[in-house]
């Protein structure tokens, strides 16, 4: 018999990809396309869901090919998503009714503080289990019903679909137009403000705060479902996964068991630890979520430090800055000098998420003196990454009361050695990163390949785990404490900055 | 050796594509696609075919805004190295994963500096035993697979290593410059290169040529582990996993290439 295989599409920030794993979750063949990013005002970051529905159109068969597999030869696929990302929809064209809003994006600042200024906002939190922020699904849909002309009859009608990346692709998948499935996962619903945390349901109360019909929205299933099958680009493929991606990676890092923990290095980077059946609500600036659910099973919850700007960082420093001319190059670039000279980067380009959840902040370098040279800036460019992960450690250090002895991590920026070695010296215990560095793809593979009985449990997916790289802490503790210091400081720097904009 | 037979007239895109290098160097320094066709009497189809192929190579680059085309800034550092070593490993670490997984051995990646190899990435051998991250480690040439598999493509190299003293770190090291020819000559013919106790006592390593686009070589990955893991009981490397080394090298040349 041929063998088989699960395929997994990761939708992401800056690029989709589709990869193929075997039974023991190696990789076989990867395809990736970039898709573009829109920033049409300062604060604004838009894509277009077309394009990413052409890319997927074209790495689906290209990772086929170049792994010379046939469609029947896939047991399932797996997707995971950049999430909050929203995309709404005509469901009769199937053409989106704008550019979709980013995660990242920033325009709805004002409108989250008239909502946060309003009765009822202090039950949010409870409800959903996020504060109130730019960052995620609801105030960006509530801004295209508020600001796109027609468009709040045509939701209240029932002719236009709401969905993250995961709804969109599914939907598209499925049929689109005809009779496409509209549906999400309960991870990706968790990241949008609508879904009650405790019943896993839409929760009226939210939808009415937003002022959100509930016409536009899609079923909440669990993570790990048949879905149903694929009708286009490669037809006849289950579809048996959903997640967020930093679910995913969760799931593909196997931290099944209570108090697991692992960080995701990417566009932005996300500290997520499971936290079993039992929803705790923090006190120290992280984020209750659902860290995925097994179908049939109840739903396992995780606690979340989400970074905003972490490998988008270096990406500004190459495409805006033209200091480098790829991303790996500011490994190079840092490695001319040894230490930042005094320079700090703190890039608060969305706000500041976890543990400040400061919207009004604003990017800073600070430290400048006529001595600082360009590699002194890459420096402070991947610290800035590895001090952003102390805080969220920190917070998690907290919220337990136990320090964590080692930290998983995973992600295209585990490619950086230096950085590695720098979260290491700064959290002073050891990184670990284990043989797939694409786990938020294994993660979605792992889910769909549970579901249709590809891998038999959670065990068996455990003993696929092995490590490819550790790094050892080798600052010294006075170092890492005056540098430390230095860093809360410039944070600091940031508070307060942008300043509601004048009413017209 | 010298091929017998008719040799080869000019190359007419070459010729072509020199040329429109010489037109980019000149005034403004920035064309439109109409203009190069233009001023150098060609269909547009051919001019955007031969500037979309040096666009690929980075000789030539095009504005985002404007899409007016100009010299590349690989133009300017043509004699430095080609390929950032840190672009290598982020560009191979997923080949160099499934490497490691399928073989169960340990994997490098290195690349030539300063008269040998620098160890530019390292997966660990996936038992979960205890082991060292050996990125920055810096291996003989004329004693390692990998070094070998790097000296093999680089004539100048090869000649400067082969002048220099061949030093003896096992019984089993190539010594002199004759065996080391002979052998660098069968790495070309097979495409891959092993050592069976050149280097340390017990250990061997097989490794294959990462080449870039156009078939320069730009690093060697493979694996290393203890002899009677790596080679039969004659020494020799085992075939599953010398194929298994040529298929990632060939995977991360064609990730280079996209």
């Amino acid at each position: 018999m041929a063998q088989r295989y699960v395929m997994a599409i990761d939708q992401g920030t800056t690029s989709t990809r589709c990869i193929l794993f075997d039974q023991s979750a190696r990789l076989v063949s990867v395809a990736q396309r970039e898709h573009r990013q829109y920033h049409p005002r300062p604060g604004w970051v838009e894509q277009d869901a077309v394009e990413i529905w052409r890319n997927v159109d074209r790495i689906m068969p290209h990772a086929l090919r170049d792994a010379g597999v046939s469609a029947d030869q896939v047991v399932a696929l797996g997707i995971t998503n950049q999430r909050e990302t929203a995309v709404v929809w005509d469901r009769h064209t199937g053409v989106p009714v704008g550019r979709a809003i980013v995660w990242e994006d920033i325009r709805t600042e004002d409108l989250v503080g008239e909502l946060g200024a309003r009765p009822g906002s202090d039950a949010v939190r409870d409800r959903c289990g996020l504060p109130l922020a730019t960052y995620f699904s609801a105030p960006k849909l509530r801004w295209l019903l508020d600001n796109t002309p027609g468009l709040r009859d045509r939701a209240e009608r029932g002719d236009v679909l709401f969905g993250t990346m995961d709804t969109w692709l599914i939907w598209n998948l499925t049929g689109g137009v005809s009779g496409g499935l509209h549906v999400t996962d309960v991870t990706n619903a968790s990241r949008t403000m609508l879904m009650n945390i405790t019943t896993q349901q839409w929760d009226d109360e939210l939808l009415s705060f937003f002022d959100i019909p509930a016409r536009l929205l899609p079923e909440i299933r669990p993570s790990t479902e048949i879905h149903g099958r694929t009708s286009r680009v490669v037809p006849g493929i289950t579809i048996a996964a959903a997640l967020g991606d930093q679910h995913a990676a969760l799931f593909g890092q196997t931290c099944f068991a209570k108090g697991e923990t692992k960080c995701t290095y990417g566009t932005g980077s996300f500290l997520l630890m499971n936290t079993g059946e039992q929803l705790v609500k923090s006190e120290h600036g992280l984020l209750t979520t659902i860290g995925y659910q097994i179908g049939g099973e109840p739903a396992t919850y995780a606690l979340e430090g989400s970074i905003a700007v972490t490998g988008s960082l270096v990406q500004w420093f190459r495409d805006k800055l033209g200091l480098i001319q790829s991303a790996p190059e500011i490994e190079t670039l840092a490695r001319t000098v040894t230490d930042n000279g005094g320079c700090y980067i703190v890039p608060a380009f969305s706000g500041l998420f976890a543990p400040h959840w400061h919207s009004e902040a604003r990017g800073i370098i600070v430290g400048l003196t006529s001595y600082i040279s360009k590699g002194h800036l890459a420096r402070a460019v991947l610290e800035a990454t590895a001090w952003q992960t102390r805080e969220v450690v920190d917070a998690m250090t907290a919220e337990l009361g136990v320090a964590s002895t080692a930290l998983k991590v995973d992600g295209g920026m585990t490619a950086d050695h230096l950085l590695m070695q720098t979260i290491a010296d700064v959290l002073d215990v050891p990184v670990l990163r284990p043989m797939v560095a694409e786990t938020v793809s294994l993660g979605a593979a792992y889910a769909a390949g549970l579901a249709v009985g590809y891998w038999p449990d959670l065990e068996g997916l455990r003993r696929n785990w092995h490590l490819a790289a550790r790094w050892t802490p080798q600052w010294n503790a006075a170092d890492r404490e005056d540098e430390y210091a230095n860093w809360k400081r410039a944070v600091e720097l940031t508070f307060g900055w942008a300043k509601p904009r004048r009413s017209r | 050796m010298v091929s017998v037979g008719t040799v080869p007239g000019p190359i007419q895109s070459i010729e072509r594509a020199a040329a429109m290098l010489r037109l980019l160097a000149r005034g403004s320094g920035e064309y439109g696609l109409a203009e190069v066709a233009a001023s150098l009497g060609l269909p547009k189809g051919t001019a955007h075919g031969i500037l979309r192929t040096l666009q690929r190579v980075a000789f030539v680059e095009q504005d985002e805004e404007t899409g007016r085309y100009r010299l590349g800034a690989a133009l300017l550092h043509l004699g430095t190295s080609y390929l950032d070593a840190n672009e290598l490993r982020s560009r191979s670490l997923n080949w160099a994963d499934a490497l490691a997984a399928r073989s169960g051995q340990e994997v490098r990646i290195g690349v030539h500096h300063d008269g040998a190899v620098l160890v530019v990435h390292h997966v660990f051998r996936p038992d979960d035993t205890m082991q060292t991250l050996g990125i920055g480690a810096m291996l003989p040439l004329h004693a390692t697979a990998f070094g070998k598999v790097l000296l093999a493509y680089d004539a100048d190299l090869s000649a400067a290593t082969r002048r220099r003293e061949l030093t003896s770190l096992t019984r089993r090291t190539i010594v002199t410059p004759q065996s080391l020819e002979r052998v660098l000559t069968q790495v070309r013919a097979a495409g891959w290169a092993n050592d069976a106790e050149e280097y340390l006592p017990g250990e061997a390593s097989i490794a294959a040529p990462i080449r870039a686009p156009g078939g320069l070589v730009v690093g060697a990955i493979g694996i290393s582990g203890s002899v009677d893991r790596i080679c039969d009981s004659a020494s020799r490397a085992k075939p599953a996993l010398v194929s298994q080394v040529a298929s990632a090298a060939e995977a991360i040349s064609r990730a280079l290439s996209d």
